[in-house]
């Protein structure tokens, strides 16, 4: 024991020997404040100096794509900002809020975000469900399972313009929907579908036709993802079928379904081609979305009127995403802590 | 200590630990009670028992399993029914078309009573032919050189976008994804929202922009914007982030130059998502109709999309050859590329 300890001294004492040793330099630096302020300086600039460097480098990277984007993107907005507070395009005169005020009040432009949000709140939770419906079916063990989902995925691909064809043969009102009978569920007559107030549920058929393979391989991918290992044990305490989906994948199907949920929803801003496609500049009044509204201002020359219209979707649009992304921080936050 | 003794311990104690308890001998004594006759009467009510669970977990699994194949083959089947309708249909002759789908047309334009009658007065939906033609096809490409111009506008607009996008945007990723400050962040979100933004919302200051450029109605018009669009920039990033930081290191040790990281790391890295990226934002303008009938008033320069969406009653003969001759590209190259696709996608929403 006494040896160890003896030991223990002897290496304290080569220590402090070896710091004495050096300590006189040290303090030949340090203590000289111009030299320690200059050396200061110097770790200083070169740190500067290399963040610099980086953010030249990295921003040299960045440089074309945010060329294009000033001036493509960033500065018209900042432009039609200005129109959206001037008088007319010929007249410049500052009118401060007339301009958002008669958008506002403006029985079009209501009827449109009326049908737009009504859409897009009922065509984004359907094609979230229905996914991970689709998706969990896919996964359960069924033969074939990647021949099921290249032709569920397919739909993506077809460019829109080359089924409006066909929606048109199914839907119009000599149309197969009728001729198979599908108005019975609605109404006793036949139905001109698209000039119906079912008309949204033909472009819901439509939206979810495009989206759902989409979403669904996401949804694949988030279900394979999760270890076999966890849910086996569940199963082995007992968790039946229901519980271990509830419980289990659910908790980590969390990020997936916020991420598709964002995905459907900017699709569902989108769903204006589809309408455009199917019904023209001036569709039934329930398929007047916001998008045919700017369209048809387009048309008319009223920028003023039009940049205002676009100021407030971009307004709410900033809100929406910034809540969602806002959301899933949160949501992420505690999924790691 | 008497060794047996201490044998038996040990082996207790190890039994105690791996749980496996002396139940066996009741067990057995239970079986050591009955005589040959109750016990092979035990037996056999216990296999049949058994064999009875098993056969309902069967009819039970395999019903399930049926029902699912049933359910996902009728999704399925809604699922390719317009692609496959519209390809079969596209082999009818002009006469068969108009008789076919006449009555849906008139009723679609508006002037059912302005003469052209027509044999039937319900459509009829038939999928196979009656007689299979190329007339269609020959119709389309060799008598009305019009359309085959329009798939060429669409080509030569889309192709450079595509390109162009995927150029600009593996450099301004790698940017994000390795120099990652605070007002950098700011400025990915900003771009996320430029993604986010409908078309309608950019209209107009696009159509002002190309008015100051002067390249309104020509097809810079289109390609320009689309080119430095934001929406590759915000996937390539997520993947580029995820590139172990390890592997850049490394390099660095090796004295590798930043442009030597991109190209020989973060790119090849990347491939698939690049591959994926490409084919999404190749459909997506194959796809655009909103931005064509704005910017591009011209009607020579007009992409296919716009055509077909303005397809009426007096080009119905036509029209199916035509849909389906414009959805072979994308088709085709899902085809090719239906593994990067698929995993390009999930890539992108798993974290």
């Amino acid at each position: 024991m006494s040896s160890e300890k003896d030991n223990i001294d002897i290496k304290d004492k080569d220590n402090k020997k070896e710091v004495k040793e050096r300590a006189p330099i040290t303090t030949a630096l340090t203590t000289d404040p111009a030299r320690l302020a200059a050396m200061k300086a110097a770790k200083k600039r070169l740190h500067r100096r290399r963040g610099l460097k980086d953010w030249a480098l990295f921003t040299g990277y960045l440089t074309p794509s945010l060329v294009g984007v000033m001036l493509f993107f960033f500065l018209p907005l900042i432009m039609i900002l200005k129109t959206s507070f001037q008088k007319s395009t010929t007249n410049y005169e500052f009118v401060g809020l007339a301009n958002y005020d008669k958008v506002i009040n403006n029985d079009a432009f209501r009827d449109a975000s009326w049908n737009t949000l009504t859409f897009s709140g009922i065509a984004v939770p359907l094609a979230v469900v229905l996914a991970l419906l689709l998706a969990i079916l896919l996964n359960s063990g069924i033969p074939a399972q990647s021949g099921f989902r290249s032709v569920l995925l397919n739909p993506m691909m077809v460019p829109v313009a080359s089924v409006v064809l066909i929606w048109q043969v199914f839907f119009s009102y000599n149309g197969a929907a009728n001729g198979a009978g599908l108005f019975k569920l609605f109404e006793p007559d036949k139905i001109d579908w698209l000039k119906s107030d079912y008309a949204q549920l033909v472009i819901l058929a439509l939206f979810l036709w495009k989206n759902l393979g989409y979403n669904m391989v996401l949804f694949l991918a988030a279900l394979n993802n999760i270890d076999d290992e966890i849910l086996e044990s569940a199963q082995m305490d007992g968790a039946g079928a229901l519980r271990r989906f509830f419980s289990i994948k659910m908790y980590f199907l969390a990020p997936t379904i916020f991420f598709v949920t964002i995905m459907s929803l900017i699709n569902s801003f989108k769903i204006f081609r589809e309408v455009y496609l199917l019904t023209g500049d001036h569709p039934y009044t329930n398929l007047y979305m916001l998008q045919h509204f700017m369209n048809n201002a387009f048309k008319n020359l009223e920028y003023n009127k039009l940049s205002a219209g676009a100021i407030i979707m971009c307004v709410v649009m900033i809100v929406i995403v910034g809540v969602l992304f806002y959301a899933e921080s949160k949501f992420d936050a505690d999924v790691e802590g | 200590m008497d060794p047996e003794v201490s044998r038996q311990r040990r082996e207790e104690a190890t039994k105690a630990r791996r749980k496996v308890f002396t139940v066996m001998q009741r067990d057995l004594s239970f079986f050591e009670q009955m005589d040959e006759s109750t016990k092979e009467e035990f037996f056999k009510k216990e296999k049949a028992r058994s064999l009875k669970v098993r056969r309902r977990r069967k009819i039970v699994n395999n019903t399930s399993l049926t029902i699912g194949i049933i359910i996902a083959c009728a999704v399925s089947i809604l699922a390719i029914v317009p692609v496959f309708y519209t390809f079969l249909n596209s082999f009818m002759s002009s006469a068969e078309i108009s008789n076919n789908y006449g009555v849906i047309f008139q009723s679609l334009s508006g002037h059912a009573d302005q003469g052209a009658t027509y044999l039937s007065s319900s459509p009829s939906m038939t999928l196979v032919p009656q007689r299979v033609t190329i007339e269609q096809y020959k119709n389309l490409l060799i008598m009305s050189p019009t359309y085959l111009l329009k798939f060429w506008n669409s080509i030569i607009l889309v192709v450079p976008i595509v390109v162009g996008q995927m150029v600009i945007s593996c450099l301004a990723a790698y940017s994000f994804a390795r120099y990652r400050k605070k007002r950098r962040e700011v400025l990915f979100f900003s771009y996320i929202i430029l993604m986010l933004m409908p078309f309608q919302v950019t209209l107009v200051p696009n159509y002002m922009i190309s008015e100051q450029l002067g390249i309104l109605n020509t097809r810079w018009a289109i390609i320009l914007p689309g080119i430095f669009s934001t929406f590759a920039i915000f996937l390539l990033t997520k993947y580029m982030r995820q590139i172990p930081n390890a592997y850049i290191e490394a390099a660095k040790l090796d004295g590798a130059k930043e442009w030597q990281i991109f190209t020989k790391i973060a790119v090849p890295m990347c491939s698939n998502a690049i591959f994926a990226l490409t084919i999404l934002l190749f459909i997506d303008y194959w796809n655009m109709v909103e931005q064509p009938l704005v910017l591009l008033t011209n009607a020579d320069k007009q992409p296919m999309s716009v055509f077909l969406s303005q397809i009426n009653e007096a080009e119905i003969g036509i029209a199916f050859a035509a849909s389906a001759l414009y959805m072979i590209p994308p088709l085709l190259i899902f085809l090719w590329g239906e593994e990067y696709l698929v995993e390009g996608i999930s890539r992108s929403g798993v974290k």
